[in-house]
């Protein structure tokens, strides 16, 4: 087991490298960060200066095996842009991202997990029918055009919720919550469907699924049989084999919550990573980008890490000498 | 249990009744992004100096009409041409209850020239600094300079005292945050407004100097400031009352603006010109079906594009009708300006065909052009239309638009002006068209610092010369005749094809009154809540 698990953070740490270097690799085409860190006044000698300072001129490797080291010490240098060290600046923003995709997660499951089951049981139920082409909707409809119909409809032609932003927030500590304020939990609203929505409509179409697989299984015939009411055949036994893999594929879900965030919070201007990725991009902000694609790339590893370790415990035939592959 | 839910939803209209009652006086604004952190020296940069000047104020400032007016400096008199004699005010605080007086003007001039300001060439303007008295000095110039206090109103002054007990007497330096990062985190400086709170990219909250030293005519008392990238989510949280102003508002909006209740738009010409620039110096253009010579060095084809291109069309069709066609590289803002010179081409494809023709162009020929589109107001659709009008005369342009921080590496004079026909616009920092003369119409040397944003290297030998004649000519009059001499070249020689003046847009609720300045600077003491 243990042998099992240094492998496997060996691994990880060999896939954030592979993600730090094709980041590095990508940054030659962001454009040149220089012209957003000066005024249209500053000489060019400056600006050589300047670029010459950041290590900007050096060759991508050197960049790469620089940022590696510093990264290796925690050091993660600073935001070419705000002039902020970059681990505060996502320290900063941290939690609200992991709020919204917590929320999010949440309403997923909360609202997907019934949905698919009502829609497995009653298959031809015109509800069923709706839920079904409603969750198509869910998933072709790019997050970007639903957060601002959400927008729209709620925040400008309702006013029930705000349009932007978290609301107040209380800071316990470094991370800083929305939960305890009424203006911070309006505002977690929109933006949470909005994130949940592409989420949701997968588990719902996953969970029934599952579930219609699993009634045609021989245990619930049997059971039928046995005089077991439909109450107890569903939920009890049914719906319990069913969740395992939803349980394994909304784990994994998790991780691109956290990284497709960035969309939903540019429309809400949520102010958490994602919201900091993107307007990192649009200055060739260097440093952020790195910080931001390692630590997502950190994140997803952990997770599949976790995933791994939890399968090889929950399933004895993944013990064996072969047990590196397991969970792929 | 219904009548506890009942209770839970009465306390909770409570505080939300009481947290809208707490924020009527307090002002919200958005803009597309934020300062680059607070050091007046750290960036030379439009929003961020103007985000600033609420905070801290230099020698001069400018009215909501743009004129000068006196700031920390009380009066001003040119003694000899590089010497002026400064009165400063007494009496001014700086936020900290510091005094203000001479010892901190001279520091904040030589901490402008540190190794980490972006304020240099502000700085270099001044040679030396004689402090006279606690309240009077005299600035040396190395030349004379006749705009010298406009240049003034964007240089700010620190608080000698606080700076060096917080360890920032230089300006914060990217490369080294950790040496004189303070200026950047925390403010104090003398103007009407202090920041009570700023989280970098989030939200920026000011509050109102009550012992400011000028008329007390700044009258919110609390002001946030929350960037808004996206423009849809921008306008929507105007039209929803969350915030009560922002900018910039997309020209195509305006429309969804005068529809929506209890918000405009308020609109007005920004100093800002947008123009073409031609590659004139390479031998073969890059990029271009003709080889072996530059079409653009002949003027005829210069000429060509000149009239080809339909102004009124652009202002008409993508600009809404809020553009001001120009035939200037100036606005009319700008010192130096003349009504009577403003003659923009008259559009006529047929003449242009003719010149291209007679160039030697009769099919017309092939280019590349460079664009930028996130930076000027609809630049994109702007190039798109110019590859329109360029079609009709036979000339078909490659059109390359891309984000700014793309399109200026590449056109950079650093990158060797990588392009062959260009758009980009122009604000004259000092309102003064010596400042467009230096930059993009004197020929490129970057020995003598000229035409470094001559992307196109457009060179004649007596604008030239004109460059550095009104920099030193101090004789308004004369320096006019020369200004108006240059400009009359630029044209005859088809230099520049000046575009527009792109209009300013912001959106306003109709709660509050705001005066939106020509160099798009948002003065918070002209905020007004309506009764």
């Amino acid at each position: 087991m243990i042998s099992f698990i240094v492998k496997r953070i060996l691994q990880s740490l060999l896939v954030m490298l592979a993600v730090a270097l094709i980041a590095f690799a990508l940054f030659q085409f962001v454009g040149d960060p220089i012209n957003n860190m000066v005024g249209q006044d500053t000489s060019l000698l400056d600006r050589e200066k300047l670029r010459q300072d950041l290590g900007l001129n050096d060759p991508i490797f050197i960049q790469f095996f620089r940022f590696v080291g510093n990264a290796l010490r925690g050091e993660f240098g600073f935001s070419y842009v705000h002039r902020l060290p970059v681990s505060q600046l996502i320290g900063e923003r941290f939690s609200a991202t992991i709020e919204l995709s917590f929320v999010s997660a949440v309403i997923a499951l909360v609202v997907g997990v019934p949905m698919g089951i009502y829609t497995a049981i009653n298959r031809r139920g015109l509800l069923s029918r709706s839920f079904m082409t409603l969750s198509l909707i869910g998933v072709s409809l790019p997050t970007f055009l639903i957060g601002i119909l959400l927008i729209l409809v709620f925040g400008v032609s309702f006013r029930w919720l705000p349009a932007f932003g978290r609301g107040e927030v209380v800071n316990i500590g470094w991370w800083s919550t929305g939960f305890l304020t009424a203006s911070g939990l309006k505002a977690l609203i929109l933006p949470s469907i909005t994130l949940a929505l592409f989420q949701m409509t997968l588990i719902m179409r996953l969970v029934r699924a599952e579930m219609l697989e699993v009634m045609r299984a021989d245990f619930i015939k049997f059971g039928r049989a046995r005089g077991l009411n439909n109450r107890s055949l569903y939920f009890r036994h049914a719906l319990k084999n069913t969740l395992i893999p939803v349980i394994t594929i909304t784990g994994l879900q998790l991780g691109s919550i956290i990284a497709f965030a960035i969309i939903t919070e540019s429309v809400f201007q949520w102010p958490g990573m994602g919201l900091l990725f993107i307007q990192a991009i649009g200055d060739a902000d260097i440093p952020i980008m790195a910080a931001y694609l390692v630590l997502i790339a950190l994140i997803f590893v952990l997770i599949n890490l976790i995933v791994d370790i939890l399968y090889v415990r929950i399933d004895p035939r993944l013990r064996t000498s072969t047990s590196g592959s397991g969970g792929q | 249990m219904k009548k506890l839910t009942g209770k839970i939803l009465l306390t909770a209209a409570t505080i939300l009744g009481a947290s809208t009652a707490l924020s009527a006086e307090t002002f919200k604004f958005a803009f597309q992004g934020d300062a680059q952190g607070l050091d007046p020296h750290g960036l030379n940069e439009t929003f961020t100096l103007g985000f600033l000047g609420n905070v801290y104020e230099g020698l001069s400032r400018y009215d909501g009409n743009q004129n000068l007016k006196p700031a920390l400096a009380e009066s001003w008199e040119v003694k000899t041409p590089t010497t002026w004699l400064v009165k400063l005010r007494q009496g001014v605080k700086f936020h900290n209850g510091n005094t203000f007086n001479a010892d901190d003007v001279i520091f904040s001039w030589k901490r402008g020239l540190t190794e980490g300001s972006d304020q240099k060439v502000r700085a270099s303007l001044i040679q030396d600094i004689k402090k006279i008295d606690d309240y009077t000095i005299e600035l040396i110039t190395p030349a004379p300079s006749p705009v010298l206090m406009q240049e003034m109103v964007f240089y700010y002054i620190l608080d000698k005292e606080w700076a060096e007990a917080n360890n920032a007497t230089k300006a914060a330096n990217v490369k080294n945050l950790n040496d004189a990062g303070y200026a950047n985190l925390n403010a104090n400086g003398t103007g009407p407004y202090k920041i009570a709170s700023r989280q970098a990219g989030v939200k920026t909250v000011f509050v109102r100097n009550a012992d400011y030293w000028g008329e007390s005519n700044a009258k919110i008392d609390k002001i946030e400031f929350t960037p808004i990238k996206e423009a849809a989510t921008r306008v929507a949280a105007l039209i929803s009352g969350q915030v009560d102003m922002v900018y910039p508002v997309p020209v195509q909006d305006w429309q969804k603006l005068g529809d929506s209740k209890g918000v405009s738009a308020l609109t007005g010409p920004e100093a800002r010109t947008i123009f073409l620039g031609m590659d004139q110096w390479r031998d073969e253009l890059v990029n271009s079906n003709v080889k072996g010579k530059n079409p653009f060095k002949d003027i005829r084809v210069r000429e060509a594009f000149a009239r080809a291109i339909n102004l009124d069309a652009i202002k008409k069709k993508i600009m809404r009708g809020s553009s001001t066609p120009s035939g200037l590289m100036v606005a009319p803002q700008i010192n130096g300006y003349s009504a009577k010179l403003n003659n923009p081409y008259a559009y006529d494809p047929a003449k242009s065909k003719a010149l291209l023709a007679e160039a030697g162009y009769p099919k017309g020929f092939e280019l590349q052009m460079d664009c930028p589109n996130n930076r000027y107001v609809n630049d994109e659709k702007i190039c798109q239309a110019v590859v329109g009008f360029m079609a009709k005369v036979g000339v078909k342009v490659n059109l390359l638009a891309q984000p700014k921080s793309k399109y200026f590496a590449k056109v950079a004079t650093q990158n060797n002006n990588d392009t062959s026909f260009y758009l980009l616009g122009w604000t004259p920092g000092s309102i003064d068209s010596h400042n467009v003369y230096q930059n993009l119409l004197s020929c490129q040397n970057t020995e003598k610092k000229r035409g470094l944003f001559n992307y196109g290297r457009f060179c004649n030998s007596r604008v030239d010369e004109i460059t550095g004649l009104i920099g030193s000519e101090t004789d308004a009059a004369k320096r006019q005749a020369l200004i108006d001499e240059g400009f009359s070249i630029v044209q005859k020689e088809v230099g520049y094809l000046p575009l527009h003046q792109q209009p300013l847009s912001w959106g306003v609720s109709d709660k509050v009154t705001v005066v939106q300045r020509a160099d798009n600077v948002f003065d918070f003491r002209s905020i007004k809540f309506n009764q």
